[in-house]
């Protein structure tokens, strides 16, 4: 047999047929599903007089637009209110398991889906959302849909799809000391761009692989998406297979077994072939920071933000010059210089544990500079929550000046009352700077959560390699 | 979706060109979490005097006389009758969902907007290309006598004047066939519930631990 990548493998253990033209019905093995996307699927299954077709294999949890302080209040923004109770109401109709407000496990989609060991290694994810490709990290083939697919997964557990591209990133050598994944993914975006894994699927291997965490490769994968990807992938190892045993819903004893010999397989095959391929260098690799308005707008820290007057290309030049006065920035500005009045450290891309040990190791003992009006640290679910303050991170935190906030996907979106105002200029830790993401008119650099712990305290950005 | 039958239908005529989708149904509505109820805000900034919001009662609102769907001789009009590049603009399904509520089954106009079109079948709606002089002259047969009727018989693809006039048109035979069928995507894909079925049961035995969740 032609030799087969890791995507090849995962995508042939799931195809049910296919037709002449070349589409596929997929089995899907496991579905997210949040308040936002999801409502008018589950109306749909109704007026049509449809079931969900695999309840135990699909699990919900509200975090868009859940508030992340006076939750004994309630929702009070009534159309976010309505689409956590649609979702509560249509949990109980189709029996569905919903970790719900005040739920310990409740969180961000993303965040609560692997803790749970709802996802494992080999299996196809689905969830109406784009971040779903954060679980590429278990060697899952995951990745976000719309609305209509919501509802056809929901009908059928299964999908008809055309089989994507593949792509492998390849990245030797060492991250630098203070050089996190999320520095890593910034800068395959930075010179890949946002269409650069256009209709791949993109396996990440090389040394930095095996040596980041699951947090760090689900931070990589969770970014994938930013480069234009359906989805990111990362071959299985000792390290997956620690992370997932003993979750809740893992397999357990003789299954688990079974499983583990098989996870063992999702390897590329020696000699395997992509549609494309890079590679990169690790060690020549700087903490991250963003400067514009799309996540490939990204610098080295100790970079300067371009000029356009530098720039030949007209078209370039132009969103250059768009992108710079929506921040604000003058060109040639030292990333340095950039002074800040907002901290967000959370969402599904850094809102784990690690990610809170990263940034509240480097502020023990160190105060917010007073030109931050407000920092906030929002762990990804309760249980995130409760194992950070279990190791006294909540106190370092609160001490320096941040607010320790209750779990949902808060300033990630600003679809709840954590929003940018305008002109306000945010270090934050999402994945997303466009126009408007944390409030409108509001400015977003994306940087790793200890480039945002050390922004922070000094009132700007700061080469966290050299503190 | 309700399998698309034979039947004849009062029409109602929107006589411009590049009607869009925001037309169809204005933005403020997309923060709905159904897919039914958009009727009573189907061209809501044509047929409203203020501005509408979502939730809120259309009953007591101003309405715009002049505007066809106010006008009592086209109440509970099934065909719309429009003109070129009808539904251009945002990609929004919530369009034809507001076509459907309303009770609009079938649209003729000499021209579409591509994901609009496509979204029609989805959604059971019959969008129907006639050439531009035929839908002229179905406008000026419509605005001529109250209560004008066409029947539409997808099965023999052809629409029928009162007249008695046979007005034949084009539809792609897969799609003529979901309609006719009532089958969506959804239903389509159920075709093949046999293949699905054997594949789970193939699952369960071989990789059970994919296949349950524990403590699920
Ligand atoms: S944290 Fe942000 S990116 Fe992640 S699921 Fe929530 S809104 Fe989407």
């Amino acid at each position: 047999m032609k030799p087969r990548n890791l995507f090849d493998k995962i995508w042939d253990s799931h195809v049910i047929r296919t037709d002449k033209d070349g589409t596929s019905l997929l089995y899907i093995d496991r579905h997210l599903v949040h308040e936002v996307t999801s409502p008018q699927a589950f109306e749909g299954l109704r007026l049509a007089g449809r079931t969900v077709r695999r309840p135990e294999a699909t699990f919900a949890v509200p975090d868009h637009n859940v508030p992340t302080k006076m939750l004994a209040q309630g929702i009070t923004d009534p159309i976010a209110r309505l689409q956590v109770e649609t979702l509560d109401q249509n949990c109980q109709t189709f029996g569905v398991l919903q970790f719900g407000m005040g739920d310990i496990r409740q969180g961000v989609v993303h965040v609560m889906a692997p803790e749970q060991g709802i996802i494992l290694p080999g299996l196809t994810v689905v969830c109406g959302d784009s971040h779903t490709a954060t679980h590429g990290a278990f060697a899952a083939f995951a990745f976000g849909i719309g609305t209509s697919e919501v509802e056809h997964v929901l009908a059928t557990q299964t999908l008809s799809q055309k089989k994507p591209k593949s792509m492998r990133i390849h990245v030797e050598g060492r991250l630098a000391q203070g050089v996190s994944a999320k520095d890593l993914v910034l800068y395959i975006i930075s010179q890949i761009g946002t269409a650069g894994g256009t209709g791949h699927v993109i396996e990440f291997t090389g040394t930095v692989l095996s040596d980041l965490s699951m947090e760090g490769r689900m931070t990589l994968c969770n970014m994938a998406i930013e480069a234009g990807a359906r989805a990111g992938l990362v071959a299985v190892d000792e390290k997956t297979i620690d992370y997932v045993r003993g979750r809740p819903m893992a397999p357990k004893g003789a299954d688990w077994d079974r499983a583990v010999a098989a996870w063992r397989q999702l390897q590329a095959d020696p000699g395997a072939s992509y549609d494309a391929s890079r590679s990169f260098d690790a060690s020549q690799i700087a903490p991250q920071v963003s400067w514009g308005t799309s996540p490939e707008m990204t610098l080295p820290v100790d970079g300067h933000v371009p000029d356009p007057a530098a720039e030949p290309d007209p078209v370039r030049r132009g969103s250059i010059e768009k992108a710079l006065s929506y921040m604000g920035l003058q060109p040639g500005v030292a990333v340095q210089e950039i002074t800040l009045d907002t901290i967000f450290i959370g969402s599904c891309t850094n809102g784990r544990i690690e990610d809170l040990r990263s940034a509240a190791g480097y502020l023990e003992g160190k105060k917010v500079a007073p030109t931050i009006k407000q920092a906030l640290v929002v762990p990804g679910t309760g249980l995130v929550k409760q194992q950070a303050e279990a190791e006294g991170l909540d106190r370092i935190f609160t001490a320096a000046g941040f607010e320790w906030r209750a779990p949902g996907c808060s300033m990630c979106l600003a679809m709840n009352a954590d929003i940018l105002g305008p002109g306000d200029r945010c270090a934050s830790t999402s994945n997303r700077n466009f126009e408007g993401r944390q409030g409108p008119g509001g400015r977003t650099h994306l940087v790793s959560p200890a480039m945002a712990a050390a922004a922070a305290v000094a009132g700007r950005f700061v080469d966290i390699r050299r503190l | 979706m309700e399998p698309f039958k034979t039947a004849t239908h009062l029409v109602v005529p929107i006589d411009r060109a590049n009607v869009d989708t925001d037309a169809i149904i204005p933005k403020q509505f997309l923060k709905s979490i159904h897919r039914t109820g958009f009727g009573p805000n189907l061209f809501d900034e044509w047929r409203y005097l203020d501005r509408g919001e979502p939730g809120q009662s259309c009953a007591d609102r101003p309405r715009n006389r002049e505007f066809v769907l106010n006008q009592s001789r086209y109440q509970g009009a099934a065909v719309l009758l429009a003109r070129d590049n009808f539904g251009c603009g945002s990609s929004r399904e919530h369009a034809p969902w507001a076509l459907l509520d309303y009770g609009i089954r079938v649209i003729i106009a000499p021209s579409f907007a591509d994901i609009f079109f496509n979204n029609c079948f989805k959604n059971g709606i019959l969008p129907i290309v006639l050439p531009g002089a035929v839908v002229e002259r179905l406008f000026q047969e419509t605005l001529a006598s109250e209560g004008y009727r066409l029947t539409v018989d997808l099965e023999r693809q052809a629409v029928t004047t009162p007249g008695g006039e046979v007005l034949p048109f084009e539809v792609d035979p897969f799609r003529r066939h979901c309609l006719l069928n009532g089958l969506d995507d959804i239903g389509l894909t159920l075709q093949h519930l046999t293949e699905i079925e054997h594949y789970e049961r193939q699952q369960r035995q071989e990789n059970p631990w994919a296949f349950l969740p524990q403590g699920a």
